[in-house]
């Protein structure tokens, strides 16, 4: 592998850190996202949104509405029913396991099911206008009882989110290998631990937002989607258009983070009101309703159980997750808490493993795939729980990771559920990062600050992630189940003066991918990658693609790109040969010089091949077609695994609670680099997504289902001011999966980091005898624990086992994490 | 429909005059009725500062200042933020390490390092972290936009443009 990736490395782009080719419309205000955009008759709308967590719609009284000038329409959910053939799709069906699953109407008939459920929409010639008139649609609502506990909903005699499945669990589903009882009866030690993920948004800067322009009888979306041609396939289905009918682009899409990879009843709304009405429609989401109606992610409690052996070998574990899913399907809802199941051991070996999920309707909005997406859940537990089982052992938290990594010469490495992983050095890492962390000096720091009543702690977490979604034989209709394939695509058009397109499948919206793309392609092609342009999103333009996520643009669509670049440099060589008088077999690219091997001076370049692809100076032999263009599918044999090892430093103020990250130090291994500048500010901007979830973001319904969270005052993403510099280092272990030898890094930093996080305020807080706390780390749950602690006398036992404190996640004005002061502490 | 207010104004150099209802936002204004679109919105609450623009000289969200409030004023956007064809020293520092991903925090964010620029030439590392915790980023955990304003302070001359501190607009 390695050696094609040599003979085919063109000029050496690839591995460079190329400044983007995307910036210069970004950083000058002419990027073009989806509500910069206003064909010329636009009509606005603002949705009317359900306020009850759940009840019966008594009545919808539009008439008020209805007269304000310039109003163009008001509709409910009884107006449209002829506009849709389907609701919102959910697109899971695990064979042998039924799951659940309720209408998801783009507008809500007859029954609200959470806060900001859709029951009316207005059009009008103004955003300012809809606005208006949506204040003044009146819905008559009675209120039935919300379900807003996940276990307490699994009650028997609790109120139904559904009744008409009798119960609020959605399915069940179970994964296993080994014998895990067997592993529990023999073990020295048996580590149980409730570990609480709780709720959280995507927090992409850009909210949702999709203009329907109808074109006679084809309808043209312009949607902030990660997912260009999945949407317009399942949007086919709900709006019974055919395909060919229908093009759906993505804009500039300003961040997805999971929340735009999914299709949701707005998209379908407006090219429903669009198809009516024959104008342009255009939609863009609030904040508000952003934090209530995009979907959000996590909220998952874990049962775990470790065993073990005396000297720290772990045997056995066994995982019971209760997910709390919300009170629909999205696309993928049920099936993201089991997305991590290939990496449910993490980086060990363990000989038995057990999984058991289960699902949960509660009166929320959907959860589905947020950056990690089943794999930060996953992550979080086990190194939470390793550091745990440490402290039980009486063992060094890092010996005993390293006593149980599987080692770097066992790779390809099988777990016991099947899943082969692809390569991995984990002990290299962690080495690497010890390297830059002086862990003697760190400790001896720790004690002193100590003595002056400062608590410090220090955190690791070593993980390894699945990414590179996916072999469609692992993950479609012939494996776990999912209704799809996960192949990548891509085109490479060559144009008559030697620069070229790269038409890809993936739909980025911020890793850079114009730009390694462009690296790969020009290495392949012997051109430079300013010569390269990529385009994506689009489904009227280049070869169908199922878009950006998982972590799989680069293993995956990268591989496309690769593929077919490689295939116009055998074409390109053919050209070239046939020119001068060569075999195919004798031209060689070298730099971006195609050449007869050992006669340099015999050569053309691209611009020269190009040329005489489009317009032949002479007569070209039969066999070569015209033109300089080829594509390629790619669907990987297996997933990729990357890993890494970080550590993070944080003082603690024992006084307030208040959190604060000193330092944080990571290694990560995705293979080779593309692009090392780009790997770098995907790790930087994970690791701070781990640590606002760690720290200061969380989704909050009261108990009567009220949001809590509904705006960027309660629901707080970190700032600049609450994270420090990261010092990153790379390993590059290739992965066999692709001829690239690469992985993903888009997800890593957020599945690495929060375990880090709650490890060193752990550690921090140990000598104060807290032993666990659940997420988030706010200063009022960190203060609570350790008042519980010096409660319980301050021993080593007192612990804080996932108390439901009541409070929220930080957030305060100006989206700084909140101080006990302002957050009503004791 | 309210009754509308004639304001003028002065945007990256160009004198506008519009009627606007006394209710529409700066933002608004700028993006709807002049087609800036180079500044964005991401929340409602004054939040993320995705919004700013510099009214007078000085950085504004600007989804919380009404169009009627920059009257007479003098409105810079990022389209305002290069000069003959160059870019201003933080457009290009942005570019050069890497401090911008979706690009959709990007306008905010420099023209918030703008007015912090301004105020103070040569920040420390901390300074910079705590004059943007106005201003979210979900993509890049900040450090290469800490990274790019501090290269842009190094360079020097990465202050709000010259010629947009608030002059009395005579349009």
């Amino acid at each position: 592998m390695a050696a094609t990736a040599q003979k085919r490395a063109g000029n050496g782009y690839v591995g460079q850190a190329i400044p983007r080719k995307e910036d210069a419309r970004m950083i000058t205000g002419t990027g073009r996202y989806v509500d910069d955009l206003s064909p010329p008759g636009t009509l606005h709308v603002a949705i009317v949104r359900s306020t009850e967590a759940h009840a019966a719609i008594a009545s919808i009284d539009a008439a008020a509405a209805r007269e304000h000038p310039n109003v163009v329409a008001v509709v409910t959910g009884d107006d449209l029913v002829e506009d849709f053939d389907g609701g919102v799709p959910m697109v899971w069906a695990p064979p042998g396991v039924e799951i659940n699953t309720p209408d998801h109407w783009p507008l809500k008939r007859g029954e609200v099911k959470c806060v900001g459920d859709p029951v009316a929409a207005v059009v009008a010639t103004d955003r300012y206008v809809a606005a208006d008139a949506a204040e003044d649609v009146i819905v008559e609502y009675e209120p039935r009882p919300a379900v807003v506990d996940p276990e307490r909903a699994l009650d028997q005699g609790s109120p139904l989110v559904w009744d008409q499945f009798g119960t609020n669990e959605t399915h069940q589903f179970a994964l296993s290998g080994g014998d895990v009882d067997a592993a529990i009866a023999d073990a020295d030690v048996v580590l149980e631990r409730r570990v609480v993920n709780h709720r959280t948004s995507g927090g992409a800067i850009e909210t949702r937002g999709a203009i329907a322009e109808p074109h006679g009888d084809t309808i043209t979306l312009t949607s902030a989607t990660q997912i260009p041609h999945i949407t317009r396939f399942l949007l086919s289905g709900m709006l019974g258009i055919p395909e060919d009918k229908l093009r759906v682009i993505a804009p500039d899409v300003g961040g997805g983070f999971g929340t735009k990879l999914n299709t949701y009843g707005e998209e379908a709304l407006v090219c429903a009101l669009a198809r009516r009405l024959g104008r342009p429609v255009k939609w863009i989401e609030s904040r508000s309703e952003n934090l209530a109606y995009t979907h959000h992610g996590r909220d998952q409690i874990a049962y775990l159980t470790l065993a073990a052996k005396s000297d720290g070998t772990l045997t056995g574990m066994r995982v019971r997750m209760v997910n709390d899913l919300g009170a629909y399907q999205q696309i993928l809802t049920p099936f993201i808490p089991e997305l991590g199941f290939p990496v449910m051991g993490g980086c060990y070996k363990i000989p038995s493993i057990e999984l058991h999920f289960t699902g949960v309707f509660t009166n929320k909005f959907a959860t589905d795939a947020i950056r990690g997406a089943g794999r930060p859940e996953a992550t979080h537990w086990i190194e939470v729980g390793i550091d745990q089982l440490a402290d039980e052992l009486g063992v060094d938290r890092l010996e005993l990771r390293r006593r149980n990594f599987i080692p770097a010469e066992e790779f390809p490495y099988e777990t016991p559920l099947g899943i082969v992983y692809d390569s991995g050095n984990y002990e290299g890492t962690l080495d690497l990062m010890l390297e830059r962390v002086d862990l003697e000096a760190l400790g001896r720091e720790q004690e002193e600050l100590r003595g002056r009543g400062v608590y410090r702690g220090i955190g690791f977490s070593t993980y390894t992630e699945v990414c590179g979604l996916a072999p469609s034989r692992a993950v479609g209709p012939q494996g776990v189940g999912l209704q799809a394939a996960f192949f990548e695509s891509a085109a490479v058009r060559v144009h008559p003066t030697g620069t070229a397109t790269v038409y890809s499948g993936a739909s980025p919206h911020g890793q850079g991918l114009d730009t390694s793309f462009a690296q790969i392609a020009a290495d392949r092609l012997g051109i430079s990658p300013e010569q390269v342009e990529v385009l994506h999103g689009d489904t009227n333009q280049g070869p169908w693609g199922w878009g950006t996520y998982g972590s799989r643009s680069l293993s995956v669509g990268g591989e496309a790109v690769a593929r077919a670049a490689e295939r116009v440099q055998d074409k390109a060589k053919r050209i070239c040969a046939a020119m001068l008088e060569a075999a195919p077999e004798d031209i060689e690219l070298v730099g971006d010089s195609y050449q007869v091997t050992g006669s340099p001076d015999k050569s053309m370049s691209m611009a020269d091949i190009a040329l005489a692809a489009h317009v032949p100076p002479q007569e070209l032999p039969a066999e070569i077609e015209p033109g300089l263009e080829e594509s390629a599918f790619y669907d990987p044999e297996n997933f990729v695994f990357p890993f890494g090892a970080h550590a993070c430093v944080v003082d603690v103020d024992v006084e307030t609670g208040k959190v604060e990250i000193k330092r944080w130090v990571a290694v990560d291994d995705c293979g080779p680099a593309i692009n090392p500048m780009l790997i770098d500010g995907q790790v930087h901007g994970g690791i701070t997504h781990g640590i606002g979830q760690a720290l200061y973001e969380q989704i909050v319904y009261d108990d009567e289902g009220q949001l809590v969270t509904g705006s960027f005052v309660d629901y707080a993403l970190p700032t600049a001011a609450e994270v420090p510099s990261f010092e990153t280092g790379r390993q590059e272990t290739p992965s066999p999966v692709n001829s690239l030898g690469v992985k993903g890094v888009g997800e890593a930093g957020t599945i690495a980091a929060s375990p880090a996080v709650v490890n060193a305020v752990v550690d921090a807080l140990k000598p104060l005898g807290v032993t666990y706390i659940d997420m988030p780390l706010t200063p009022l749950r960190v203060w609570q624990a350790i008042e519980a602690a010096k409660g319980e006398g301050g021993g080593p036992a007192a612990s804080e086992q996932g108390k439901d404190v009541g409070e929220h996640g930080a957030g305060a004005a100006g989206s700084g994490p909140t101080h006990p002061d302002e957050g009503g502490a004791p | 429909m309210s009754a509308t207010v004639r304001m003028r104004t002065l945007v990256n150099g160009e004198a506008r005059q519009s009627d606007v209802e006394p209710r529409l936002l700066l933002v608004h204004y700028l993006r709807d009725l002049l087609g800036l679109t180079g500044t964005h919105i991401g929340c409602d609450t004054t939040s993320c500062g995705a919004c700013t623009v510099l009214l007078d000289g000085e950085a504004v969200k600007s989804c919380t200042v009404l169009a009627v409030q920059a009257d007479g004023g003098e409105v810079t956007t990022i389209e305002g933020m290069g000069r003959d064809g160059d870019l201003h020293p933080l457009q290009e520092a942005f570019h050069t390490e890497h401090g911008l991903q979706c690009g959709y925090c990007t306008p905010g964010m420099i023209m918030a390092a703008a007015d912090l620029l301004e105020r103070n030439p040569k920040p420390t590392e901390d300074e910079v972290r705590h004059g943007l915790e106005g201003n979210l980023c979900r993509c890049t955990g900040y450090h290469n936009i800490v990274k790019a304003v501090l290269a842009a302070a190094e360079r020097g001359g990465a202050g709000v443009p010259e010629g947009s501190r608030g002059k009395v607009v005579e349009v």
